[in-house]
């Protein structure tokens, strides 16, 4: 589909988009949001621009191949996990940084695996998106 | 930490997989050394839990019934264990018998996501997990399946993804109206509320469970529900069924055996269903694995008959006497871990025979008694233990369900029991005549599969090929010789799976929760 208005609106609503990712991303423990709703959005950016522009636009936009987003989602969700042994607490077990940080932003392993669900979503669904828009 | 290895190092194989891209040697390296390093995890995990008891892992740190609650008993462990062993064993014959395409593009990442979910549902405490753990599981079977995109493969993912999607909402419906009904989700927590429940609304209770029954049902493909089966199963390459064989209806015997014996309260009418669903299903199965002509399918027709055995298992709980009840489940348990051995290690087999003679037709297959005689002495016992001849594990299988068949005083349902059994090894004796001892049939100058093929593989992969039958088979014909852990395991097993008491404060699941009664007044105004 070539037309200048959609591409023009996609490329001013992308950034957009995807910065409101990230916010719903990083306000999810506590309120509606989190990795899942967060990587969900970020799909729609992705997808926005992948019907505006072609699949290999959108290849380089997301920079790394999708199987490797999605691995790396996996392993950091898994890790996250993880981490909660080395502390001697149970597995998944949230650990939280202690210092305040500015902004009600709380940092921890539940971020993390936060980050590693949107990683998974964003992965496995720019992986369907691209294997539909070029096949 | 022990309890979640099980799940995270499958779950961490498969990101590694995924994330070296196609370099097909080092997934290959990844795979087995993390079905080897499951094997492992699934025997330290067995030893502690027969040594300790019951084991039980709060996941956050949040308590039962509030999260979610991973618990091993011996049951769980031992399905762990044999799922490990199997994977482990199909890992090390897809290296042979998958072709590099296949494995490029993420087989081994996705064979570990399959585990991933079969594990976890194995070792989840909650019925809720149970299902998330399904689709996990699921998920990983449905590329597993259509991995490689032949046509055939694609008719068969359809079916399958469409059979196993209803099954889910089948299922998530029915948890929902127990949740509805018990406000808990927890197993322990539900196996005390329920029984309360059972009384004030039995027929609430017996809606969930037939729609849980239906759903587990589909997944293990008992009679009505098996259709599905034959049609997907053969299209794939033969390390696929195989593992399928060994775990995907083995998860749902293994979530009928759970629930049926420890969520919710007994029931004679369910009981009385279960018993002619599982007749229906030997008989059927067995039938239908006689008609067929082709190797796989009838081993994968034949998956069906050998369910009903299991389920046969969980009927008996209807018997009145405690004794049967425990002699039936503790059947059923060594049914399912002789099962996973046997029936996948002759898919196996009929893999090894397909890449020997490249076709899987019975009429064209013919004298592999003397081209491969270990392939056919390989075969011959596997097929005797799974039609359940001494000397081998099948036998004590057999003879566990039956004698239990027998003291529960359900005859009509023991001598189909025996009949099927008789039917199995004609089906077992067809492949044979065909396969093995018939001589080969003259090879028509329109069959191009044929002469392609012919040639032998190299020692190498005959190696790999061969391993794993071989292990698995020695295992088999070890429990057979010298079957007393095996029992006790199962007799174990089984004790502790209808000891409800135990393994509800095992969770830490305390009793006055029952008092305050677990109905709010806009379930029943």
């Amino acid at each position: 589909m070539k037309s200048l208005v959609f591409q023009a609106t996609t490329r001013a609503v992308t950034p957009l988009l995807l910065a409101f990712s990230l916010f719903m991303l990083l306000r999810g423990h506590n309120e509606p949001g989190g990795g899942f709703i967060g990587g969900l959005l970020a799909v729609a950016a992705f997808a926005l621009y992948a019907l505006a522009f072609d699949a290999r636009r959108a290849r380089a936009l997301l920079g790394v191949s999708p199987q490797t987003l999605t691995a790396t989602g996996l392993l950091l969700a898994t890790g996250s996990g993880g981490a909660a042994w080395l502390a001697g607490q149970p597995f998944m077990a949230g650990l939280w940084l202690s210092a305040a940080l500015p902004a009600e932003l709380k940092l921890g392993t539940v971020l993390l695996f936060d980050v590693g669900v949107y990683l998974v979503v964003l992965g496995a669904a720019a992986l369907v998106l691209l294997t539909l828009r070029e096949g | 930490m022990l309890l979640a290895l099980p799940i995270v190092i499958p779950l961490v194989t498969a990101g590694l997989c995924l994330l070296v891209g196609r370099r097909v040697r080092v997934q290959r390296a990844l795979g087995v050394l993390g079905a080897g390093g499951l094997l492992v995890a699934a025997v330290t995990l067995f030893a502690r839990v027969w040594r300790e008891g019951v084991l039980v892992l709060y996941v956050g740190g949040w308590r039962a019934p509030f999260g979610i609650t991973l618990v091993a008993d011996v049951f769980a462990a031992l399905l762990v264990l044999a799922a490990a062993l199997m994977h482990l064993a199909v890992s090390v014959y897809s290296l042979a018998d998958l072709d590099g395409r296949r494995q490029r593009y993420g087989y081994f990442a996705f064979l570990n996501v399959m585990l991933t979910g079969v594990c976890g549902a194995f070792l989840t405490g909650d019925l809720f997990n149970l299902y998330v753990w399904f689709e996990v599981m699921l998920i990983g079977s449905f590329v597993l399946l259509v991995l490689g995109g032949q046509r055939a493969q694609m008719e068969a993912g359809i079916k399958y993804v469409t059979l196993s999607l209803l099954s889910s909402a089948l299922f998530l419906a029915g948890v929902g109206v127990i949740y509805g009904i018990a406000h808990t989700l927890n197993m322990a927590h539900l196996s005390q509320r329920l029984a309360v429940a059972a009384t004030s609304h039995p027929g609430l209770v017996t809606a969930a469970s037939l729609l849980l029954l239906l759903a587990f049902g589909i997944k293990a493909a008992v009679f009505p529900l098996h259709f599905w089966l034959p049609d997907s199963y053969h299209a794939p390459p033969p390390a696929v069924t195989a593992i399928f064989a060994a775990l995907l209806t083995k998860t749902g015997v293994y979530a009928i055996v759970r629930v049926f014996s420890l969520v919710l309260p007994p029931s004679d009418y369910l009981f009385g269903l279960l018993a002619v669903i599982a007749g229906l299903t030997m008989l059927i199965g067995v039938l239908g694995a006689v008609a067929q002509s082709q190797f796989r399918r009838i081993l994968n027709v034949h998956i069906i008959s050998q369910i009903g055995y299991m389920v046969m298992g969980v009927a008996l709980l209807g018997s009145p006497d405690a004794q049967t009840r425990q002699l039936a489940i503790a059947a059923a348990i060594f049914y399912i871990v002789h099962n996973m051995l046997v029936k996948s290690n002759l898919v196996l087999l009929s893999g090894t025979v397909r890449a020997l003679a490249g076709t899987e037709q019975l009429s064209r297959l013919g004298g592999l008694l003397n081209r491969a005689p270990v392939v056919a002495v390989l075969f011959l016992l596997s097929a005797l233990s799974l039609a359940g001849l001494p000397p081998s594990s099948g036998f004590w299988a057999k003879l566990g369900v039956i004698q239990a068949g027998f003291r529960a005083q359900a005859y009509l349902l023991t001598f189909t029991a025996l009949f099927v059994g008789l039917l199995t090894l004609v089906s077992m004796l067809k492949i044979w005549s065909a396969v093995f001892w018939k001589p080969a049939p003259e090879p028509c100058s329109s069959d191009d599969a044929l002469p392609a093929a012919a040639g032998t593989p190299p020692a190498r992969r005959r190696a790999l090929l061969l391993v794993p039958s071989v292990v698995l088979l020695v295992l088999s014909i070890g429990i057979g010789l010298y079957p007393p852990p095996m029992l006790a395991t199962a007799r174990r097993a089984s004790r502790e799976l209808l000891d409800r008491a135990a393994y509800v404060a095992a969770v830490g699941i305390h009793a006055e929760q029952v008092e305050e009664g677990p109905f709010r007044a806009e379930v029943h105004p």
